[in-house]
């Protein structure tokens, strides 16, 4: 799907044009900047969505241990530490040779995965979204953050139940591996422990509310969607593609699936695809103004090959959803579109309050599961040298690929993380919302912020995001005390180094 | 009955005992890394600095005397003993968050016992070599404090698996073996020598990450009292055996 906006992406004369930066993004994960370029008319010529942090993780990781990657990668983020945790234990359960880990070991990383997809998608919406949603739009930007949101009476409760919901994800995510952000329980071919009776008790203690708050949660959104339905569809909207894992059924999936990507009009573009052929279905696009790659399906070229994944692409995807209450609530949102992919930006949010209503049931489910609490926690192999383990993280689809030498020591790694899939995205999203309410106009704070409030639906993270090294293009600049540029390296993304 | 006072409280001790020895053995802790109450002492990792009559000894190698003023638990020695853990952190490249010693460390358990809270000194990031050609265990030498443990283990064992060599900032642990890999030498997972590590250098790559946080030895107990639950018996053991015989 060629990108309707793009002919914003790069202005042809920059240099005679104004320059208006959104630096730094709030209230997302990571550090990152919105430049927008105009005439002397409010009219945009330019909006870039640039990310300029830098990890390195994929070099870094390399002559390490392959039994230690998944409790290093997981240091990538504070908010879905789990998620890359998980990730690199499955490629590195490929590594050992044991695919099929025992039901023990797969039930206890599917609780722990379903605590922390519930705590993520808390996080983002009552901490980082809905006070855009809950104030409006055009409220004043100090005013639209949780501490204003728990000053407010008729918020008061509604945030705190938000804080409380994160709370329990990540006391489920304690209880698998010892420590709410960061902790060790996967292991090459398993886990390292049942889940106790204590925790057991702890945590069935408060499902009842759980559950209540996440229905109430999702009908909260899908009242403010309702409230505005053709400004919230239209916000943000543009059109494309969404890959997620399904199940083997079509079913919706987190944990352990197949690629598939539908096609704005509902058609299947690709099914069942194994995940550890994501080579042959994607690549990866560098610009020279971002650290964050543009991945795109190889089949369609980076022209038109470009897509979403996350919580909207997984409900888009999928054909039904295996607990009850999130099955009917994905039911009433596919009407939205009678049935067709969803493509306004915003409805990611509805999205994610499903996946929060899903994640409580199927904890529900799981802790009634004797598996949990006994059970041979590890199967074993025969060593190869070389895993993929790909996840369906809060953010969406999240692959990790690992090579090791004959010591097994990682010789090469490759992470596509989710946020990077929805680099285009994102671009293309506030390129609409520049062109469809900035242009034009005499920008204000609040006008600016509609730029944020189309990011923020995607909850990008991205510090999880920016890791790649090699062709990754790069400014170094060597100044005075006085801040005069002495000296500039250049490394463009042919690998080709400069000095200007 | 000999003794020495140590903080001001009595120590009795048998003849042929050092201060660290004898205080342990009678449920005092004084702070050490290099020193195992299997191995011959050291007197290296001088964490075990105490002052004798005045005047600062390793206790470890510093044979109890009767009549001794011994102090350990004083402002000024600890503060002595944080800044010499803060070196040995900043000479290596230890990384708790992904270290598999992590809650088992001894010189991470150290640093929480001392109140460290940073490294004080700038940070050397040295490079050195890690070797995984052992199908059963790693050598990560960025963790290795050179507390020749593996040394004196190996030593006893009549096997002389590693050595230190180089000097000063280019000390680095060596391996016995014709290719100098880990690999090629007679170490086995069940060696004392591949077990002793008190920090990540050495681990036995099949149960990496295998203790859930949460029953990890320093979890819920200092180094002082994790010593003295498990070193103080085997010091006492040693001692009766030594007079029977």
């Amino acid at each position: 799907m060629t990108e309707r906006y793009r002919y914003l992406e790069t202005a042809s004369q920059p240099k005679t044009l104004r320059r208006v930066a959104i630096d730094p993004v709030t209230r997302v994960e990571g550090h990152g900047k919105v430049t927008l370029l105009l005439d002397e008319g409010n009219r945009i010529h330019q909006a870039r969505l640039h990310i300029v942090e830098f990890r390195g993780f994929e070099k870094f990781i390399q002559g390490r241990p392959y039994f230690e990657v998944p409790v290093l990668v997981q240091r990538l983020c504070g908010i879905c530490p789990v998620s890359h945790l998980l990730a690199a234990a499955k490629a590195v359960d490929r590594i050992v040779g044991a695919e099929c880990i025992p039901p023990s070991a797969e039930k206890l990383r599917r609780l722990l995965h379903y605590g922390q997809v519930l705590q993520s998608h808390a996080l983002h919406f009552f901490h980082l979204a809905s006070p855009d949603l809950l104030f409006g739009f055009d409220s004043p930007t100090s005013k639209r953050n949780i501490l204003e949101l728990l000053r407010e009476e008729r918020f008061r409760d509604l945030a705190l139940k938000g804080i409380k919901l994160r709370k329990f994800g990540q006391e489920v995510i304690r209880a698998v591996i010892g420590k709410r952000i960061h902790g060790t329980g996967p292991i090459p071919g398993g886990m390292n422990k049942h889940l106790t009776d204590e925790d057991r008790r702890h945590l069935e203690a408060d499902l009842p509310w759980v559950l209540a708050w996440a229905e109430e949660g999702l009908e909260l959104v899908r009242r403010i969607y309702l409230a505005e339905p053709d400004f919230h569809l239209r916000f943000g909207l543009i059109r494309s593609p969404f890959l997620a894992l399904v199940r083997s059924d079509g079913g919706h999936e987190l944990y352990d699936g197949r690629i598939r990507v539908k096609g704005e009009d509902g058609r299947l573009l690709f099914d069942q695809v194994p995940d550890s052929d994501y080579l042959r279905l994607l690549r990866e696009q560098v610009k020279s103004w971002s650290y964050m790659k543009f991945p795109y399906l190889a089949a369609l070229g980076p022209e038109d090959g470009w897509y979403r994944v996350g919580p909207l692409a997984r409900i888009n995807a999928c054909d039904f959803i295996d607990t009850p209450k999130a099955e009917a609530a994905r039911r009433e949102f596919m009407q939205l579109n009678s049935g067709f992919p969803i493509q306004a930006s915003l409805a990611y949010h509805e999205a994610r309050m499903i996946e929060i209503l899903h994640c409580a049931e199927k904890i529900q489910q799981l802790l009634a599961d004797p598996d949990l609490y006994a059970g041979e926690l590890v199967a074993s192999g025969t060593m190869g040298s070389e895993g993929i383990g790909v996840i369906e993280a809060p953010r969406g689809t999240l692959i990790h690929h690992y090579q090791i030498d004959e010591d097994g020591l990682i010789q090469r790694a490759n992470l596509i993380v989710s946020t990077t899939h929805n680099n285009t995205a994102m671009n293309e999203a506030i390129r609409q919302v520049a062109a469809e309410y900035l242009d034009g106009q005499e920008l204000t704070e609040e006008l600016l912020s509609r730029i944020e409030i189309a990011i923020r639906a995607y909850d990008p993270c991205l510090s999880c995001a920016t890791h790649a090294l090699g062709q990754m293009p790069l400014w170094v600049e060597l100044q005075d005390v006085r801040g005069n540029r002495l000296q500039r390296l250049v490394r463009h993304s042919d690998g080709t180094v400069e000095a200007r | 009955m000999p003794s020495f006072a140590l903080d001001g409280q009595e120590i009795v001790f048998k003849p042929g005992q050092t201060i660290l020895e004898a205080s342990i053995a009678a449920g005092h802790y004084i702070p050490h890394l290099c020193w195992h109450p299997k191995l011959s002492p050291h007197g290296s990792c001088k964490l075990c600095t105490v002052q004798v009559n005045g005047r600062l000894c390793s206790a470890c190698t510093f044979p109890a005397a009767d009549g001794q003023e011994v102090i350990s638990a004083s402002e000024e020695l600890r503060q002595l003993r944080l800044r010499l853990t803060q070196m040995l952190f900043v000479e290596g490249n230890h990384f708790c968050p992904s270290c598999e010693a992590s809650g088992q460390c001894e010189l991470q358990a150290m640093g929480y016992y001392l109140g460290m809270t940073d490294g004080h000194f700038p940070h050397f990031f040295p490079r050195r070599e890690i070797d995984a050609s052992h199908p059963e265990v790693l050598l990560d030498r960025d963790r290795c404090i050179f507390c020749e443990l593996c040394v004196r283990a190996s030593r006893a064992e009549g096997k002389n698996v590693f050595e230190l060599a180089g000097r000063g900032i280019h000390t680095r642990l060596v391996v016995n073996s014709p290719s100098g890999r880990l690999g090629d030498s007679a170490l086995q997972a069940q060696d004392l020598a591949a077990r002793v590590c008190p920090v990540g250098a050495i681990v036995l790559k099949e149960t990496a990450f295998r203790v859930p946080i949460g029953r990890r030895r320093y979890d819920h107990k200092t180094i002082a009292e994790v010593s003295l639950e498990q070193e103080a018996p085997l010091v006492r053991a040693h001692w009766q055996e030594a007079n029977h015989e």
